[in-house]
């Protein structure tokens, strides 16, 4: 401990507080060595450690310090700022002191954590704070200021995560854009028959939750559309939604659905999107009866009438509301929201890219969501599974982690293909009483009721086979076997590699980010893992934020998920969405950049080059200023202004050639 | 286009055919290749798997010799058609191009028969050659005899693109088929081009490795093909000198032609069957009949 000296000439008096952080940094630095070393530091008039700084007794430390006079200003050396910088700079306001005359030296995730050497860490411990230091003596206090919070929100995605977000943000009182680029709002879960583990109708249970959406009065519904830009900060953002041109009025049209009747095209031309390609739809088309909207949408890609202009256009005549409308164009708007909840779901892995397994080759194949759609009462087959051929299978084969579970594909668990890979087994056993084969690496069922209805299917004669299947083949080697598909695995529980043949394959397909969830992150300005999922803040802490401040994720576009999960996921973020709204004003970082008038030659090139549109030039004095409202901090015109009129707070030139010095001088 | 020739002892040997029928088709398409001079065994998978670091060295003065000729000579692909030299020596060069303390210990191996190895060599499968350097459109080009009407089961065995997927899929190798195809001949659909034929297992428990030969001809002949083509040495031996003893085993009659890739493609260029080694075949392919017969007695040659 350094000696108290209060009043330190009148010069500023820093206190430097070191963390143990428990083991995570006190196994890879000598603490005892680096507050020795911090004592004795200029300006230091205080060097304390303590177990876990952020703590309330910790805290208390520093707030003791300040309103005994001891130090004005400090610094922490612990975690990373994004971690705890909130946390120390709101003890700093409660001890009395000026948040902003405050500095973290990261010596855990940038030391203690990647190194192995206990000396070599310390050493950079001490660089870290004396660093910290140097720059700390130089802070001003500052205040922070505050903006108005735009009370409504942006839902981005349709699905049963979006649809909770915006039902649960639009009953709190809030006005609620509900963005989809399908022409139908429901998502994967409209697909579904049953849901696991209850059996529960998938139909049953989201229509109306679709229907409420379509007449709450707090949600306007833009299906068919898509966000192409975002401009703006947390409580402030400008989007920019495109409004496909669907060829039909949907102010106008009641979904009586006279026009797919009417269609020259007699029979369904087109791949239906919404059954995987099962069966054929017209280019005039609803993707399912209980679409939301119930609008029809014509293809301009199948529709002849885009081809060749000589179509009868029956459909024209048909529609009583007179809503078809074949000049519509593609529109965007623009809206004012104050936070966002994205909800942009998942795609289900391209079984064709394992060719072992025969997706594509072998007309027996399918993927579990195509065997959705045909358990699916409503779906193609009105629920009846009949093959390709026409046949019902005698043999089912249930083929787990596929593209998951894998180095070659995926390596993380999809987490729900075992429970809906059971529901099927069910399912197909129910509907068929074929012989079911369910081949799994492990059965992966935490979950409520989830291991109960994996117990009910071992005593429904559902068969397990604990193996990754290695290939499916159409070769024979017994007469039994002719006309029918092989699987081959090796059964691991009894050691012997085993042919089963069937008539049916389903490819439990995993769980894979959007194709376009790149592009998606950008858009947002958030964060996505390596496999294109999604980052949230923080992992168990702040599950539904990301580091955009005023930009939420919910459901299966941050990880594979299954729908209680995803409502659940869908609610927080709806939460954390109203808790923002709610607080009326957000707090402005003061971070903003300021002009030196002396400096500046009025040049123009920082009001250039502002992002923000936040620097105007004073006519008469013919110098630049900032709005402090605007600037966002970025720090762009700072580092592009030639005469260094423009400078940052908390990034003054100064204060980061100090903290420079402070690395080098005292290694 | 110009390569060197790495043979093995198989070449050499019990897979003469597969030289003689690769010379001449590569002289045919007008293909310069030089047999590497003084070259020793690949290690093969027996010494792979007895002591990794000799069979590396092995290898490794294989490569050094070919960079010393490629000084010379200008060539620096080293075409390698045995199917366990091509893996054995794929599997080194990795090795010594991956792991720094394997490299060393080389080096000074090499070093004590004052020789070297700089990375400068290329390993290449016939197969990769013919269809990647030459092209399915000079091949097609270069066809005297056109095999229309012929079916083809294309065998890739285990180990030219396993685990090192070169030039072709791994699961689903296409390489053999587009050759087949540029020949005008047709490639029967069977899933078996690269389950196991039974390796060396034929000449130590017989009854497990014809069992996995019998399974490959059984199905080939299912299937329809007139002939089974094959780029392994082992493959051949397996698939082709077992029938009389596998139809006495599995109560059956089989009966099937198994050729080199490379025989087949000499068929369709006119090469003479002198040339191919047809004459070294314990089942006999007597191509003319069988094109003949495939096309209804009308078969013409150009």
């Amino acid at each position: 401990m350094s000696p108290a000296r209060p009043d330190n000439d009148g010069r500023p008096k820093v206190g430097v507080y070191v963390c143990h952080c428990g083991v995570n940094i006190a196994a890879k630095v000598d603490i005892a060595d680096t507050v020795a070393f911090a004592s004795q530091l200029p300006y230091v008039t205080a060097a304390k450690e303590y177990k876990f700084m952020c703590s309330d007794p910790g805290q208390d430390i520093i707030q003791k310090d300040l309103r005994d006079g001891l130090i004005d200003r400090a610094v922490v050396a612990s975690c990373s700022p994004l971690m705890h910088e909130p946390t120390f700079r709101r003890a700093m306001t409660e001890g009395g002191g000026n948040p902003f005359l405050f500095q973290m030296a990261n010596i855990r995730e940038h030391v203690s954590w990647v190194t192995k050497d206990k000396e070599a860490g310390t050493d950079k411990a001490r660089a870290l704070i004396a660093a910290a230091v140097e720059r700390v003596v130089l802070h001003q206090p500052l205040q922070k200021t505050s903006v108005p919070i735009h009370p409504d929100v942006l839902v981005v995605g349709g699905g049963i995560a979006g649809i909770h977000a915006a039902l649960t943000i639009a009953d709190a009182g809030k006005k609620v854009y509900l963005v989809e680029r399908e022409p139908t709002i429901g998502g994967h879960m409209a697909k579904f028959d049953k849901t696991f583990p209850t059996l529960d109708c998938s139909a049953c249970i989201l229509t109306p939750k679709m229907s409420a959406v379509r007449s709450h009065p707090n949600i306007t519904l833009w299906s068919y559309s898509e966000v192409i830009g975002l401009d703006g900060y947390v409580g402030n953002f400008k989007v920019q939604v495109t409004r496909k041109a669907r060829y039909v009025d949907e102010e106008k049209c009641v979904g009586c659905l006279e026009c797919i009747e009417a269609c020259v095209y007699k029979k369904g031309k087109a791949d239906d999107e919404f059954n995987l390609g099962l069966v054929k739809r017209k280019p005039v088309y609803v993707p399912f009866p209980q679409a939301t909207p119930l609008v029809a949408v014509i293809d301009p890609k199948t529709c002849i009438e885009f081809k060749t202009h000589k179509c009868p256009k029956d459909c024209v005549e048909a529609c009583e509301p007179k809503a078809i409308d074949f000049a519509q164009t593609d529109r965007t708007e623009e809206i004012d929201v104050g936070a966002v909840v994205l909800a942009t779901g998942f795609k289900t892995f391209d079984a064709r890219r394992i060719s072992r397994y025969g997706y594509g080759k072998y007309p027996g194949v399918y993927t579990s969501l195509e065997v959705e759609r045909l358990v699916n009462a409503a779906g193609p087959t009105g629920g009846e599974i009949v093959m390709k051929n026409g046949e019902k299978p005698k043999a089912v084969g249930i083929v787990h982690c596929v593209g998951s579970r894998d180095e070659k594909t995926n390596r993380y668990c999809s987490r729900v293909c075992c429970m809906y890979s059971l529901k099927l087994a069910h399912l197909v056993k129910e509907r068929t009483n074929a012989e079911v084969y369910n081949f799994y690496i492990d059965m992966r069922t935490p979950g409520k009721g989830y291991e109960e209805f994996y117990d009910k299917l071992l005593h429904e004669n559902v068969h397990f086979i604990r193996g990754r299947v290695a290939e499916v083949s159409d070769w024979t080697m017994t007469p039994e076997e002719e006309g029918k598909l092989i699987i081959r695995a090796e059964d691991t529980l009894i050691g012997v590699v085993r042919r089963i043949p069937v008539d049916m394959i389903i490819l439990s397909v995993g769980l894979e980010a959007q194709p376009d969830a790149d592009n998606v992150r950008r858009l947002f300005n958030i964060s996505c893992s390596r496999e294109g999922w999604f980052l949230e803040r923080h992992p168990k802490l702040a599950p539904v934020s990301t580091f955009t401040d005023g930009i939420f994720i919910a459901g299966a576009c941050q990880g594979p998920k299954d729908i209680p999960d995803s409502v659940a996921q869908a609610g927080a973020a709806a939460a954390e969405a109203l808790a923002l709204i709610d607080r009326g004003r957000v707090e402005m970082e003061p971070n903003t950049a300021y002009v030196t008038e002396e400096l500046c030659s009025d040049c123009h090139t920082c009001s250039n080059i502002c992002p923000y549109s936040a620097i105007v030039f004073n006519e008469e004095t013919e110098k630049a200023s900032v709005n402090g409202a605007l600037c966002k901090g970025c720090g762009t015109c700072v580092a592009t202004c030639p005469s260094g009129a423009l400078q940052q707070n908390l990034f003054t030139d100064e204060q980061i050639f100090q903290e420079i010095k402070g690395v080098v001088s005292y290694v | 286009m110009s390569y060197i020739y790495y043979p093995g002892c198989s070449l050499k040997g019990t897979g003469r055919a597969y030289e003689e029928s690769l010379l001449a088709v590569l002289k045919a398409l007008e293909v310069d290749i030089r047999e590497l001079d003084d070259w020793n065994c690949c290690g093969a998978t027996s010494y792979m798997s007895v002591s990794e670091l000799k069979a590396f060295a092995l290898c490794a003065r294989n490569f050094a010799l070919a960079e010393q000729q490629a000084k010379e000579t200008g060539m620096t692909d080293l075409i390698v058609p045995c199917a366990a030299c091509y893996l054995g020596l794929n599997k080194a060069k990795r090795y010594l191009d991956q792991y720094p303390d394997t490299r060393r210990k080389i080096d000074e191996a090499l070093a004590t028969a004052n020789l070297a190895y700089r990375n400068h060599i290329r390993i290449r499968h016939p197969l990769d050659v013919l269809v990647n350097d030459i092209g399915t459109e000079r091949i097609t080009a270069a066809v005297k005899c056109s095999l229309e009407g012929l079916k083809v089961a294309c065998y890739y065995g285990c180990q030219i693109i396993r685990p090192y997927a070169e030039f072709d899929d791994q699961e689903n190798p296409t390489t053999m088929n587009q050759i087949v195809w540029a020949l005008g001949a047709k490639t029967v659909d069977w899933p078996l081009k690269t389950r196991c034929c039974g390796g060396s297992l034929t000449g130590t428990v017989q009854d497990v490795g014809q069992r996995l030969s019998y399974i490959l001809l059984r199905e080939a002949t299912l299937r329809g093909a007139d002939v089974i083509i094959t780029a392994c040495p082992l493959c051949q031996f397996n698939l082709e000198c077992y029938q009389s003893d596998m139809s006495r085993r599995f109560k059956t009659s089989i009966d099937i032609p198994v050729l080199y890739f490379t025989q087949l493609i000499g068929i369709a260029l006119g090469v003479s069957s002198r040339q191919l080694a047809m004459q070294r075949l314990f089942v006999p392919f007597d191509a003319k009949a069988k094109l003949d017969q495939v096309a209804g007695g009308q078969h013409v040659t150009s």
